[in-house]
């Protein structure tokens, strides 16, 4: 094995791989959620920058290059500084698993992992550890309590999460992405229709997983000004944006991957599909959240815990049940 | 050659987070020193070929156990910002203890006759630990739910004197 | 391969971190420093903060925690079986039956115990 290759073209996969993400996920992402947000709400959103707004956010991103690093006298420095790259570098890490498409025989994924679903999971787990990390070390009661409840929260629907994936690994026989990919075959062949509980659960937990509307808690601008990220100025506020969008399209590209047959699709190339479909999924999140109104904390509990959870077991079994018999 | 590389690197991730979680003067420090140790230990368990074990390792240790640990020390009285020791008074006999039982170790270490040659892989790791669940460990898997429930029980009991 | 997959995601960790520190360099080059003591004071919607947030906090984030860790290390046990168990016929599937029974039951006590209750 000539490992030295192998570093380099690791190297550059992870930079090509970053790049996307901080420009297709957060910067494109941002401005289509205030595009969508404005479309939602009759309104225009950004307009001025660029053609229809479309430059925004790199105009945003060029202001808070310039920005001051502000580090709260109070607060514990070190911590504060390393949790925004915490929370950035597991977003990028959930993107190993993911397939985007094929050319001929080549599947384009970073890494077909045998244990991808499992390492999804484990990865996403990881934000927890940097808001929690973020959120203690700002010294502040807004971002504490703001961790707390991401933390709180993210930790709940970890686990209705889980369900979802194994219900999916059970009717694919692998946890490797490609493998699930490659059990699905056709329109109806999608594990959406399959498996259409576990799909519903996923979106939910989802959602719930990346603090987005209607499970926003921690960052519930009315009362704890910007939660965990109250004392994050300039590019650290935008490292975490980043994390968060990255694990918001890769929760919605691992919903294509897991329920919608990946890549898959007649006439238009592989790729094509892949994002057309992941698009829709993150449309979908983006439209919920101007829709619907924030949950209370106690409500958001009772969901994870006494609906998802047992209904997850339950469609684990019921999944099993079909398959044996 | 690239694997004794990657076990140097690992080793001092590891251990260099590990003296920190025992030396810091703050305890989330501490807590949070924790997870470069455990990804660490994942990393060892993947150059070890199992890689079923790295992802729990990640998902319950990494992922689960600190922020337990978190959610422990931030609901503890006074706070978590109060600056603490680490060490006592007994500083020389503790390193003279330390000294004696990693002598005691290197030398169990080197004297041991280690089998050179490498045993067969499992091609997934996965697999065969869920088919020995399903057939030679049957009751050890079964009895695992049992002792689950009755930590979960314990757990609650605990807790709710506590409140 | 194994190996080869995994350089793979531990070069993703440093590039990672690295690239997500680039722009602390770049700020560091471009954006003004001025020291104001008020500046670097802990945001407190605009009063000066009273007392320190790093205090006691609520035992309920405890007890979910708890919760937590039992139930995700029983979901990991369903990884290897959900991926075998097809193989192994109707005796893996009542084996599951059994052990997510005991699960169940786990979750049904601490809902009755009321540690699934925020209030």
């Amino acid at each position: 094995m000539n490992w030295f290759v192998e570093i380099l073209k690791a190297i550059g996969l992870a930079v090509v791989m970053f790049t996307f993400l901080a420009v297709v996920a957060a910067m494109f992402g941002v401005l289509l959620e205030r595009k969508i947000g404005g479309w939602i709400q009759s309104r225009l959103g950004p307009k001025h920058v660029g053609p229809q707004g479309l430059f925004q956010t790199l105009a945003d991103t060029v202001k808070l290059l310039q920005k001051e690093h502000i580090t709260p006298t109070a607060a514990d420095a070190a911590i504060f500084n390393t949790a925004p790259l915490i929370v950035a570098t597991a977003g990028l890490m959930d993107w190993v698993v993911i397939p985007f498409g094929t050319v001929g025989t080549l599947v384009l994924v970073v890494r077909d992992l045998n244990i991808g679903v499992l390492f999804f999971a484990g990865m996403a787990s990881m934000t927890v550890v940097g808001i929690l990390a973020g959120g203690w070390a700002s010294n502040n009661k807004y971002s504490l309590l703001g961790a707390l409840r991401s933390a709180s929260q993210m930790i709940s629907y970890e686990l209705p999460l889980a369900t979802a994936l194994i219900a999916v690994a059970m009717q694919a026989g692998t946890l490797s992405t490609v493998g699930i990919v490659g059990a699905q075959g056709g329109w109806f062949g999608s594990f959406v229709f399959r498996q259409f509980p576990a799909f519903v659960i996923f979106m939910i937990a989802a959602t719930a997983e990346v603090n987005r509307v209607p499970f926003d808690l921690p960052e519930a601008e009315s009362e704890l000004v910007a939660g965990y990220l109250s004392e994050y100025t300039g590019m650290r506020f935008a490292l975490f944006q980043l994390g968060e969008y990255a694990e918001m399209f890769a929760m919605a590209a691992l919903a294509t991957t897991l329920f919608l047959g990946g890549w898959k699709g007649p006439i238009l190339p592989p790729l094509v599909w892949f994002l057309i479909k992941m698009y829709i999924v993150v449309f979908f999140l983006m439209w919920m959240r101007w829709t619907y109104p924030r949950f209370r904390l106690d409500q958001l509990l009772n969901l994870s815990w006494k609906l998802l959870l047992p209904a997850g077991l339950l469609w684990i079994l019921i999944t099993g049940y079909f398959m044996t018999f | 050659m690239g694997q004794l590389a990657s076990f140097i690197v690992l080793s001092i991730v590891t251990l260099t987070a590990a003296v920190v979680v025992v030396t810091s003067g703050n305890i989330v420090r501490s807590a949070l020193s924790l997870i470069p140790t455990f990804l660490g230990v994942t990393g060892f368990y993947i150059l070890l070929q199992a890689e079923f074990v790295a992802g729990i390792q990640v998902l319950i240790y990494a992922g689960a156990i600190t922020v337990l640990i978190l959610f422990v020390i931030m609901l503890t009285e006074g706070g978590t910002g109060l600056r603490f020791r680490q060490v006592n008074e007994q500083v020389p006999l503790g390193l003279l203890a330390a000294a004696v039982l990693a002598a005691i170790l290197i030398v169990v270490f080197v004297s041991t006759p280690w089998p050179k040659t490498a045993g067969e892989l499992p091609q997934y790791t996965a697999a065969p630990i869920g088919n020995m669940f399903l057939t030679s460990m049957v009751l050890v898997f079964e009895s695992t739910s049992l002792v689950l429930l009755v930590s979960l029980i314990g757990a609650i009991i605990i807790a709710r004197r506590e409140r | 391969m194994l190996l080869l997959d995994w350089l793979y995601v531990g070069v993703f960790v440093v590039v990672g971190l690295a690239m997500a520190g680039l722009p602390f360099a770049i700020v560091w080059i471009l954006a003004p420093r001025a020291a104001l003591p008020q500046k670097r004071m802990t945001y407190e919607s605009g009063v000066v903060p009273f007392g320190q947030a790093w205090a006691q906090f609520n035992v309920r984030y405890y007890l979910f925690g708890l919760v937590f860790v039992i139930f995700d290390v029983e979901v990991i046990y369903l990884y290897p079986w959900a991926i075998v168990f097809q193989k192994l016929g109707k005796f893996a599937f009542f084996e599951m039956v059994i052990f997510l029974f005991i699960l169940l039951v786990g979750l049904a006590y601490a809902w009755r115990k009321g540690a699934l209750e925020w209030a």
